[in-house]
């Protein structure tokens, strides 16, 4: 129960989006396809600077994909993507990625500030090493996500929640305009998940955007302020208060659902 | 020659020197190399690089006539290479996963390779003896100018190793997040390949195509089991690599008719299989040694409490009780028995036992402590 109520004290209402009335991030008729069969068909997408929006679908739907796909990790076969009116390979320093935590093998010889260290690669750029000052930057990362008194822990001897609060870490190094996360909340516990959307809410004060794939309808309302809803298509987007409703629910995974929204 | 005349012959007599000398910058730089394709789980790249290679060497033979170790190398090369593309080719092009690749590669290009052998082999040609021993490969043909050439990669190769440090480590850990930092992911990846092939085919003349891809992961899976860092995991690779290859030329100059190749592999094997069973964290002999004491504490814990249970019940702690009571299920044998005595929280008199007062307040907090953990 205690957990519970914690939760609840976690989000608060008066958090209206800050947008700016800039696109952080523009997509253009994105279609994805494995094996000839469409992952992701036509999507267009506008979001908004300064939100901190989920995107729901059930699996399958093309959630991660779709993260992937703006970030060019796959390719689509069709469509373009521009971060701040400019093509995104362009705006690269711009956008930070948080994976999926078990896209990785945790059983990498190295530490947790070493992974957090990555983060500052990307600035650097090739064969440059980093200094003084991206360890600093990587050991804040780390107080922020109240991870530094693990700092040389080797990351297999992490618990899940503590791996995704290191690739969270990692993202926070990279000090960047738009933050994509795919599934942070997947395997954490309650205060790992309060700790992690603290940390989100802190970015969009600090003007950021952030994008999240996200599977907990409860919480939509809760912690994000814009939500995109996603089966193959997109089915809408907007804010959480103007279509996070049971029609848009109902199109996106098929069945009747019935979430009551607080407005 | 016993081993210790080899040791004393070492840095005297040129062909020994050659060959131990060879043998170690092999293993040095297969061990470096082999750490990355353990960590990409690429295990059987090697594996299916060294038998792509056979028939490199069969065709340089075949076009150029000639049987100087360079040239038959430079075909092992461009065939290692061209396999390991198609092998990429066939991962990304179609939807096989990449053990199948590897397999199909290997098992293609090494029977092609034999078929071109037997084929050299029924020349009328007398120059064409001699390059089967490319398949299990003789250290003993090694001259100057191959180690030479040995030196000269593997020195690139610790440049360049260097240089990239860091690319290496982010693709081998995250290969998208690489993706989304702007590194192109393509050039790391080729660099390490083309680095592995080039290790491999060095190799090709000493250990031979069929044992080569344990010099690249032997070392490395032995490595492993030392250290929690990538940079030591490289070094002991490289470290072990290298020993293996001296021990190995060692004990198979100081013997007769044992080929050196196969007498380094099996020294290398001798490193993993040490590491597996004495390495501190990672290894079977500790952490077996670690349930066993776990084990221990954990039945002298529970026989202690079940003790304290029973002298709770009386007003004198200390009323002797009979020790067939403390049967099997509540954790009870003769050394956990022994050791409370040691401890001095039982004593013992003829079949009874009875709890000390340090014992039963060792017992107590013991409780306590656990119903605290409890709540």
């Amino acid at each position: 129960m205690k957990q519970m109520d914690t939760i609840k004290n976690a989000h608060s209402k008066d958090e209206a989006p800050v947008s700016t009335g800039v696109l952080a991030v523009k997509v253009d008729d994105l279609t994805v396809a494995y094996n000839y069969k469409p992952v992701l068909w036509d999507i267009d997408l506008e979001i908004p600077e300064g939100v901190l929006m989920a995107i729901v679908g059930p699996n399958g739907a093309g959630k991660s994909t779709l993260i992937k796909a703006i970030l060019g990790i796959l390719k689509p076969i069709a469509g373009s993507v521009s971060i701040y009116g400019k093509p995104y390979h362009k705006q690269r320093s711009l956008v930070a990625y948080v994976p999926q935590k078990g896209s990785v093998d945790w059983d990498f010889p190295t530490t947790a500030l070493d992974v957090v260290m990555m983060g500052t690669y990307g600035k650097l750029g090739w064969i440059k090493r980093p200094g003084v000052k991206e360890k600093k930057a990587s050991l804040e990362a780390l107080e922020k996500v109240g991870m530094l008194a693990f700092q040389s822990r080797q990351i297999s001897q992490l618990s899940g929640g503590q791996q995704q609060r290191i690739f969270l870490a990692r993202a926070l190094v990279q000090d960047a305009s738009i933050y994509f996360m795919d599934e942070p909340f997947q395997g954490v516990d309650a205060t790992t998940e309060i700790a992690i959307i603290n940390i989100l809410k802190e970015l969009r004060k600090a003007g950021k955007t952030v994008i999240v794939v996200h599977h907990d309808l409860q919480t939509v309302p809760e912690y994000f302020d814009w939500v995109t809803f996603l089966n193959v298509k997109k089915i809408a987007t907007g804010p959480v208060m103007d279509i996070f409703n049971d029609d848009n629910l109902t199109k996106t995974y098929g069945i009747n659902y019935k979430v009551s929204v607080q407005k | 020659m016993n081993l210790q005349e080899y040791f004393s012959l070492v840095f005297s007599d040129y062909t020994l020197r050659t060959i131990t000398l060879g043998t170690a910058i092999l293993g040095a730089v297969t061990g470096m190399l082999g750490s990355f394709a353990v960590l990409r789980k690429q295990s059987l790249l090697g594996d299916a690089i060294s038998h792509a290679a056979l028939p490199g060497i069969a065709l340089a033979f075949l076009i150029t006539g000639a049987k100087d170790s360079n040239t038959l190398l430079i075909g092992a090369l461009v065939s290692g290479l061209l396999g390991t593309f198609w092998i990429r080719g066939i991962i990304s092009k179609t939807h096989l996963k990449s053990d199948t690749a590897l397999g199909l590669i290997l098992s293609l290009f090494f029977g092609f390779g034999m078929l071109l052998l037997t084929f050299i082999q029924k020349q009328p040609n007398a120059n064409q003896a001699g390059l089967d021993k490319y398949l299990f490969g003789q250290a003993a043909t090694l001259v100057e100018s191959d180690v030479w050439l040995m030196a000269i990669i593997t020195g690139i190769c610790v440049v360049v190793m260097f240089l990239f440090w860091k690319e290496f480590k982010l693709l081998l850990f995250d290969a998208d997040y690489t993706k989304t930092l702007g590194f192109n992911t393509k050039i790391i990846d080729i660099l390490i390949t083309t680095f592995i092939v080039l290790a491999i085919v060095l190799g090709l003349q000493t250990v031979g195509v069929v044992l080569m891809s344990a010099m690249l992961l032997a070392p490395a899976a032995a490595a492993r089991q030392w250290t929690n860092s990538l940079s030591t995991m490289v070094l002991l690779a490289a470290i072990f690599g290298a020993f293996s290859g001296v021990f190995g030329t060692a004990i198979s100059a100081s013997q007769d008719n044992l080929s050196t190749g196969p007498v380094i592999v099996l020294v290398a094997s001798v490193f993993v299989i040490f590491s597996f069973v004495f390495s501190p964290s990672r290894g079977l002999l500790f952490r077996q040694i670690r349930f066993i004491s776990n084990r221990r504490d954990l039945e002298f814990q529970k026989t202690l409490s079940f003790m304290y249970h029973i002298a709770e019940t009386h007003d004198d702690i200390s009323h002797p009780h009979t020790i067939k009571i403390l049967n099997n299920f509540q954790g009870f044998t003769r050394k956990t028995l022994q050791k409370l005595v040691d401890k001095n929280y039982v004593t013992i008199d003829g079949t009874m036992w009875s709890l000390t007062e340090e014992g039963f307040k060792t017992a107590a907090n013991l409780y306590n402590q656990n119903i605290k953990t409890h709540e």
